[in-house]
């Protein structure tokens, strides 16, 4: 009895010193590690809040929703200074995000929006997908420079959001230029060897020395189209332009060898523009807007692709 | 013998006669779909990639068929691929050989067989049951070898399995025409086929009839581990890298579709592996016919399960009966009735 008053007596003395340190506690709910990307993002995210003396509180939910759930009680209940959440779906987020609104526990979205009432989360950190398929269809405008130029399209999973938003994106900016057409066009599921499978059959049903560019909707399939373009006896880069989106590290590596053309990153970076509003709130009260925009950055030849590829192959893509 | 080759022309005559029909709907959208060149070393030509691509699908059915004709199924041939595949690349990025690393995945795959074999043989679990625990474990295990990543691979040798040439054919081509002769001469030069059919057909029977059936059903098991072990291997050589979130994705429903559609039962017996070998590139060409048509890509799934719908409605017994009976009321008519019917609405 007495050993419990002591120990409850001396956790008590730490209590004001925690409160009183500038450190900041942040819980960080994760979907989990299906993509590479979302590993970089874990590991970005974490390194984020190292560098600003964060100590991040990390869930990895492994996709269930009811795990992410329970992550943001459990911060609630530690009553953490504030809550990172990428959610796993839209819907379902109200009731647990009110409990965090009535803990005056401010709640950022990362990667993804949800179906919920305005009020419920102070931001959201999201790339912008429709952005990033105009920011590849400018690329290919400017590159072609009103040279004729037909483009076959690997699409994303169908009926998935990036895929129809990358898609619309890349269509309105290429939109008014006649001499760009997309020929052919199919889904290539965003992985390596349906990129090839289906790179193939475009080889095949258009020529080869018909098609201009290659737009795919993830780098991944860009990868395996490349593999497509070298076993038909043509060079990627030079015989048929190859542009993609995400920016992982092998896309660099090929870009590095000259074998793709351009690429747009998909930051992992979510975390960072997500604490900087924090810690503005947290210091002065200044109230973010409801969306901030990651930014679409274009990446060419003309940038040192070997060192990219050196610095980001190692964050868990 | 040559009463042997008529048999089996007999029996997978349906499959011919549907991959006949496939093939000229390619045609019929792409008119080219025939023409094969040589360039760059190499083969090249609508039919090849048929060939080639139908290479994964063609590799788990020959173990599926053997597993199907004992009466089980084996759902985990996907999940293997990945484990394959990642122990594969895991081991040339380690700096063995290419050799070292294709012995460890086929005994990986193996493993994983006989994992599945004395599920079903020794603890007597329902074989649907006992696939779907790796099926379901077998691509976090795939994950952990990968550590998540789709881990890349530059050694000329493994990626020879998936994307070289021999002779201008693609290797695949070679592995699994190979695989399917060697293992179709082994169970029918031998009483194996028979045994296996047996097991299917009244496992307590064959057992009272002095066959092992334990050890039968696990080897059974294994050589599906092993098949899928090859495809998986051939997968991740093919892009140069192990992809466990993707390879093999859903591929254990194309390998029993192949079989089904090679006329085979669900409820084992007698089988053929050449007609599940069929099945397996009509598959592939009614893939093809999708990439080729230029349709857009959410009309893929319905194409393609209109076509394997009409496909296995020709297949069914109640068709073929009716088809049957079509037949033989048809032929028997004397040439005067025809006359008659020509001549009476005067």
């Amino acid at each position: 009895m007495k050993l419990k008053a002591m120990l409850i007596a001396g956790a008590m003395s730490f209590v004001p010193m925690t409160a009183n340190a500038a450190d900041l506690t942040i819980g960080f709910s994760q979907i989990g590690s299906e993509s590479g990307w979302r590993a970089a993002e874990t590991t970005v995210t974490k390194q984020e809040a190292e560098k600003r003396g964060i100590n991040l509180k990390f869930a990895d939910a492994q996709q269930k929703q009811e795990n992410q759930i329970k992550a943001i009680r459990s911060f609630v209940a530690q009553g953490v200074d504030a809550i990172l959440l990428a959610p796993v779906v839209a819907t379902g987020w109200d009731d647990v995000l009110e409990e965090a609104r009535d803990a005056e526990i401010p709640v950022v979205l990362l990667d993804r929006t949800i179906d919920a009432p305005d009020d419920l989360y102070m931001t959201a950190v999201t790339s912008d997908l429709v952005h990033e398929g105009q920011v590849a269809g400018q690329w290919l405008v400017d590159e072609t420079a009103g040279a004729k130029c037909d483009i076959v399209e690997l699409q994303g999973t169908t009926g998935s959001s990036p895929a129809i938003d990358r898609k619309k994106g890349f269509e309105e900016a290429i939109a008014g230029h006649d001499n760009l057409n997309i020929v052919r066009s199919q889904t290539g599921d965003f992985t390596r060897s349906q990129g090839k499978v289906v790179m193939e059959s475009f080889l095949k049903a258009v020529g080869g020395e018909n098609i201009c560019a290659l737009y795919a909707h993830n780098d991944d399939m860009a990868v395996g189209a490349i593999q497509a373009v070298k076993e038909a006896g043509l060079k990627p880069g030079e015989d048929i332009k190859i542009v993609s989106i995400d920016s992982v590290p092998d896309i660099h590596l090929a870009m590095s060898k000259g074998e793709a053309n351009a690429t747009i990153e998909l930051t992992p970076n979510m975390a960072g523009p997500a604490l900087d509003a924090l810690e503005a709130y947290l210091a002065d009260g200044t109230t973010p807007p409801k969306w901030i925009q990651t930014e679409s950055k274009l990446y060419t030849l003309e940038d040192d692709n070997m060192a990219i590829y050196e610095m980001k192959k190692d964050l868990g893509y | 013998m040559k009463h042997h080759i008529n048999t089996t022309l007999r029996r997978i005559a349906p499959q011919l006669v549907i991959l006949a029909g496939v093939l000229l709907l390619n045609f019929l959208v792409f008119p080219d779909f025939f023409r094969i060149e040589f360039q760059h070393g190499r083969l090249f030509g609508n039919l090849i990639d048929v060939l080639n691509r139908g290479a994964p699908t063609a590799l788990l059915c020959i173990g599926m068929t053997l597993v199907i004709a004992t009466k089980g199924i084996d759902l985990s041939v996907g999940a293997v691929m990945a484990i394959a595949g990642a122990v594969a690349a895991a081991l040339v990025v380690d700096g063995h050989s290419w050799q070292v690393a294709l012995l460890g995945a086929l005994c990986a795959g193996a493993v994983c067989g006989a994992w599945n074999g004395v599920l079903v043989a020794v603890l007597r679990i329902q074989p649907i049951v006992a696939t779907l625990v790796l099926m379901v474990a077998g691509r976090g295990i795939a994950q952990l070898v990968t550590e998540g990543t789709i881990l890349t691979f530059l050694n000329p040798g493994l990626i020879h399995l998936g994307a070289g040439t021999v002779a201008g054919i693609p290797t695949p081509i070679l592995i699994w025409l190979g695989l399917g002769l060697a293992v179709t001469a082994v169970v029918r030069k031998t009483a194996l086929g028979m045994l296996i059919e047996a097991i299917g057909i009244n496992e307590s029977s064959s057992r009272l009839a002095g066959i092992n059936s334990r050890v039968l059903i696990i080897s059974v098991y294994l050589i599906s581990g092993f098949c899928a072990a090859l495809a998986g291997v051939i997968v991740a050589a093919d892009i140069k890298g192990a992809d466990a979130n993707n390879a093999g994705l859903w591929l254990e429903l194309d390998a029993i579709l192949a079989v089904v559609i090679g006329g085979n039962s669900l409820l084992g017996g007698r089988f053929s592996i050449i007609a599940s070998l069929l099945g397996a590139l009509i598959i592939q060409s009614v893939n093809s016919i999708i990439l080729l048509s230029g349709m857009p890509p959410e009309l893929n799934l319905v194409i393609k399960a209109l076509i394997i719908i009409a496909i296995l409605v020709i297949q069914s017994p109640t068709v073929k009966h009716a088809l049957y009976i079509l037949r033989a009321s048809a032929d028997p008519i004397p040439p005067g009735s025809i006359k008659e019917a020509k001549e009476s609405p005067q």
